[in-house]
């Protein structure tokens, strides 16, 4: 069953979450993801789920590491600071191979910064974050939609990778209302033989990152990087828009991928080939087919709310060859399709 | 050896608990921690907790706690247990988490986590090794560490107006209304091994029972930081630890009383 609704991006990921069978969730709170957290103390008690609201971040995600090593699907969300607080504990997450979700609604930083969206987190969810090894899918909602059907994705890839997962979303989003369809989610939920359930019947499990003899460290290392490795294969999704005969490529994504799309559109109309590259995952990283569109000669302009991150991969991508631009802004305030639209026009 | 073999053996009186592992302690020579750990066996022996209990390693020398136990377990980061053990039981009562956690762990790092989880009368079971300093890493100050005591980071001494004063653990969480059993040990001699074997069953009683936290610090020797003879050690705990920290029930509500009736020693 489908049905179309009225919601806040926020919501949304709640909503998606319940749906996508989340059976505990721990925040604190912090803005602009107040109301995710609100929302999941009224609904996972009436659907008689757990909720907690803990006394820091790091409480947080170390009971949703709990939680999720016992078996149950687990979630935490939070914005910038808190996220920072978090990556101790997901980082001991990704060396126990322990899926989980994370919804960070980034504001503007260093430090206290702004509680206005912004997307300075990019390097800490694409990079790993925490200390080691280790890379988590990003999926990168750019409405409210895809706030919801990307958290069923994410709890879904969480499992399958036996991996954190985050989803990475801009406060604007977050505060967002738009019209969405909810659909029931008719998958079954995996069954978690590694779990720690209580050794009833069978060896005991044990979830650690650590091993006894240090010599056999390396070998549990290579094989989290050929999980890597194996997400950098199958997992990147992206959206691409007029690209076909675009001379200019738009890089964007979150909220700042809808402004894109009307600063590509305005430009359209005044006979300008622009296109639009919108990443969904920002971990891995749409690469190759950003590195087809330089081959065929393109030029880039990155738009983001951020001193120039994703601006980062997008170099790695396309190479020296190219011109590459960056619109931006940063400091919790939004990039506008004005802005773009100018940027483009310097650039066209 | 005797003239005996093993096999003509017929009343074995003393064994290893069946819950733990065959498998030798890493542990110093004179360490309390072995001591610790059998006792929490013995414990999870005596109330056939071998497929509910879950041990939950926290950072310092009970890092691997894990490994000595036929049980489900996981490794927590510093400080962060009492979370973790949390987030298991919120989601499956039925199981039984515990940690055991050092002085470095839980009255330094992870202060925040044990004391909110006793606040909210968590039903976890929580085992706090006390022996003054921060064993794994070379024997550093720890909270715990005494007036005056030397350590690898107080080479001239604890003092006072630069390292302020140690934290006693249990009476400040005893002013809590979450914990249900609250008791502070020792393992100075087999009388008060006996004691701290008691205190250990009662704080898994209290999580069983549904009653709230159950908390015992146990302080334990440490000779090699304490660079003190092994044999010496259970003296210089006497002389030195126990005034600071005084042994004792700090918290047993009422429903846990009861309990304590049924409980032999």
């Amino acid at each position: 069953m489908s049905e179309r609704t009225l919601m806040g991006g926020n919501i949304a990921i709640a909503e998606g979450a319940i749906l996508a069978g989340c059976g505990a969730y721990f925040g604190y709170p912090i803005t602009p993801q107040n109301d995710l957290l609100e929302h999941m103390a009224e609904r996972m008690p009436e659907e008689g789920r757990v909720f907690l609201q803990t006394e820091s971040e790091l409480a947080a995600i170390n009971m949703v590491y709990g939680a999720a090593a016992a078996g149950v699907r687990a979630m935490t969300s939070t914005s910038s600071p808190g996220f920072s607080l978090q990556q101790e504990g997901i980082s001991y997450m990704a060396g126990a191979e322990v899926p989980a979700v994370i919804a960070n609604i980034m504001r503007a930083g260093p430090g206290l910064g702004n509680i206005g969206g912004a997307q300075g987190d990019y390097m800490q969810c694409t990079r790993g974050g925490g200390h080691g090894d280790y890379y988590l899918i990003t999926l990168v909602p750019s409405s409210v939609q895809e706030m919801m059907d990307l958290t069923m994705l994410a709890f879904e890839l969480a499992d399958k990778y036996r991996n954190p997962t985050l989803i990475m979303a801009d406060g604007f989003l977050g505060q967002a209302m738009e019209s969405i369809v909810t659909r029931d989610y008719v998958r079954k939920l995996p069954e978690k033989k590694w779990a720690i359930t209580g050794a009833k019947g069978r060896p005991k499990n044990l979830i650690n990152s650590f091993e006894m003899n240090p010599l056999d460290h390396p070998a549990r290392i290579k094989l989290l990087l050929e999980k890597f490795e194996r997400m950098r294969i199958n997992e990147v999704r992206y959206e691409g828009m007029l690209l076909d005969d675009a001379e200019i490529v738009l890089v964007a994504y979150g909220s700042v991928a809808r402004a894109a799309m009307t600063a590509m559109k305005i430009a359209r109309e005044h006979k300008l080939k622009v296109g639009l590259m919108r990443p969904i995952t920002a971990f891995p990283f749409p690469s190759q087919p950003l590195a087809d569109l330089a081959e065929k000669g393109c030029k880039f302009l990155v738009a983001e709310m951020s001193g120039g991150q994703m601006l980062e991969d997008v170099r790695i991508a396309v190479g020296n060859q190219n011109v590459i631009k960056l619109v931006n802004s940063y400091g919790g305030v939004p990039l506008t399709t004005d802005q773009i639209f100018e940027a483009i026009d310097l650039l066209a | 050896m005797s003239e005996r073999g093993v096999n003509e053996l017929e009343n074995v009186i003393f064994q290893r608990p069946d819950i733990m592992t065959d498998r030798p302690t890493h542990f110093c020579p004179g360490c309390g921690h072995g001591i610790t750990q059998r006792l929490v066996g013995e414990v999870l022996d005596e109330l056939d907790l071998k497929e509910r209990a879950i041990c939950v390693g926290s950072i310092g020398c009970t890092v691997t706690a894990y490994e000595y136990f036929k049980v489900d377990g996981m490794e927590a980061p510093h400080g962060r247990a009492p979370a973790v053990c949390t987030g298991i039981k919120r989601c499956h009562p039925e199981l039984v988490p515990f940690s055991i956690q050092g002085d470095g762990d839980l009255a330094s790092i992870g202060t925040g986590e044990i004391v909110h989880a006793a606040a909210r009368g968590e039903k976890i079971t929580i085992i706090f090794a006390n022996n003054a300093n921060y064993g794994m890493t070379g024997g550093q100050l720890a909270p715990t560490s005494l007036m005056g005591m030397y350590t690898s980071s107080t080479t001239k001494g604890r003092k006072q107006e630069h390292h302020g004063f140690p934290i006693r653990v249990s009476e400040m969480l005893a002013t809590l209304d979450g914990p249900a059993y609250i008791a502070r040990v020792s393992l100075h001699n087999p009388a008060n091994v006996r004691k701290a074997r008691r205190a250990v069953e009662l704080a898994f009683r209290a999580q069983l029972e549904g009653l709230g936290l159950g908390f015992v610090e146990i302080l334990s020797m440490c000779p090699i930081n304490w660079k003190v003879d092994p044999i010496k050690a259970p003296e210089w705990m006497i002389a030195n630890m126990i005034p600071q920290y005084p042994l004792g029930e700090f918290k047993c509500i009422p429903a846990m009383e009861e309990i304590k009736k049924m409980v032999k020693g």
